[in-house]
């Protein structure tokens, strides 16, 4: 029989999402979120040296509701990401290694980033 | 590479019903993966209806039952029906555990059962282990000294010693957490996975044991030992309590005090 004809198991379609898995894929698609919104912060740097009206005009870009919209999901990654990465700093140095630990602190970084992206917004706006 | 779809000959399909008898009062479905390597087709959920009234409290009595009882073709492993062989490892309900200490009074609705996840199936729900235990080989799980054993005594541990493997050797490499790590699914062939891993330091905290150095030396590899992300899938599924994620950690501290030496 050879074993390149058996079937693979399934694993991503029958794995129930756990709060552990769910966390660190969020971590790596955050950071790859705040990789692609770096464009956007280096677009409105060389707008701002390019002279009064090019940053006028990307700024109000950014004011429209989908700007916003992004401009408010890039801060909750960030905030989520930074979050996290202090709980991965953790897990580095030993700490925050067992179920219990892995699961408050996990519920403490969704909190929080929740909590600092609404703060900033509501200075903000 | 990850590949985040079944290939194509893997794709499960509908499969048959086993309806309970007329007069069963407590019925519940256990929906079982099933493939037969004989017979060219993929594979395919099969549920059977089973009475729990007539079955004893486990997932692994139901699936005894439903082989003694309705279909003799289900395949399966098990063998000490107690937790400590480690044979009767599946993906029940959505994650992996021992069918043989699983409740079924604790699931709610069907009882979904799969073999454990991304690996080759050998039939039902038979996985491949083959890789699994030679990369449990290729860690030497055996004491390695190079000082001669001492000639009218065997070597021995301090309590302080022996309790640092505590956690550790209760390890029965059922593979529970190996396969509930989506690193291990997408780097297995490389990443040694938990339970490996956790063997590993199992031998790198022995205070018997000689060959720290060579051990460390053989874990320093991107792929063998830091493809773990600390997902901590396994610790969490892991049947026995145990915590790999934890052993890894340890593992990678060691790395980087023996560097920073």
């Amino acid at each position: 029989m050879s074993s390149n004809k058996r079937p693979m198991s399934p694993h991503l379609q029958v794995y129930r999402p756990q709060l552990t898995s769910v966390l660190s894929i969020t971590h790596r698609i955050t950071g790859v979120a705040l990789s692609a919104g770096l464009v956007v912060v280096v677009a409105w740097l060389l707008a701002l040296a390019a002279g009064a009206e090019a940053f006028d005009n990307l700024n109000s870009l950014l004011a429209t509701p989908l700007g916003l919209a992004l401009l408010m999901a890039w801060s909750l990654a960030m905030f989520y990401h930074l979050l996290n990465g202090i709980r991965h700093l953790c897990w580095d140095a030993g700490l925050l290694l067992d179920l219990r630990g892995a699961y408050a602190s996990g519920w403490v970084v969704v909190a929080g980033a929740l909590v600092l992206t609404a703060l900033v917004w509501g200075v903000a706006l | 590479m990850a590949e985040f779809r079944l290939p194509k000959n893997s794709r499960i399909q509908k499969g048959r019903h086993f309806p309970a008898p007329e007069n069963a009062g407590n019925v519940r479905s256990f929906r079982i993966y099933r493939w037969d390597p004989d017979s060219g087709e993929n594979p395919r959920i099969d549920t059977y209806d089973l009475d729990l009234d007539q079955c004893g409290p486990m997932v692994l009595d139901a699936v005894i039952k439903i082989k003694n009882e309705i279909d003799p073709t289900l395949t399966f492993r098990r063998s000490c029906r107690e937790g400590i062989c480690g044979s009767c490892a599946f993906n029940i309900d959505g994650v992996n555990t021992l069918a043989c200490t699983q409740a079924i009074e604790e699931i709610r609705g069907d009882v979904k059962i799969y073999p454990l996840p991304h690996m080759p199936v050998i039939k039902d729900l038979v996985p491949d282990l083959t890789h699994f235990y030679a990369q449990y080989a290729s860690i030497k799980p055996w004491i390695r000294t190079q000082s001669p054993a001492p000639p009218d005594k065997e070597r021995l541990q301090s309590h302080e010693d022996r309790a640092r493997i505590d956690g550790l050797y209760e390890c029965i490499l059922c593979a529970c957490c190996s396969t509930s790590c989506p690193s291990y699914w997408w780097n297995g062939e490389r990443y040694l996975g938990p339970a490996v891993l956790l063997q590993a330091y199992r031998w790198l905290v022995d205070s018997r044991d000689e060959a720290t150095g060579e051990r460390l030396d053989d874990l320093e590899d991107p792929f063998r030992l830091y493809r773990c992300h600390t997902i901590m899938n396994c610790a969490k599924t892991c049947p026995k309590g145990l915590n790999p994620a934890k052993a890894i950690a340890e593992i990678k501290k060691m790395m980087l005090a023996r560097r920073s030496l």
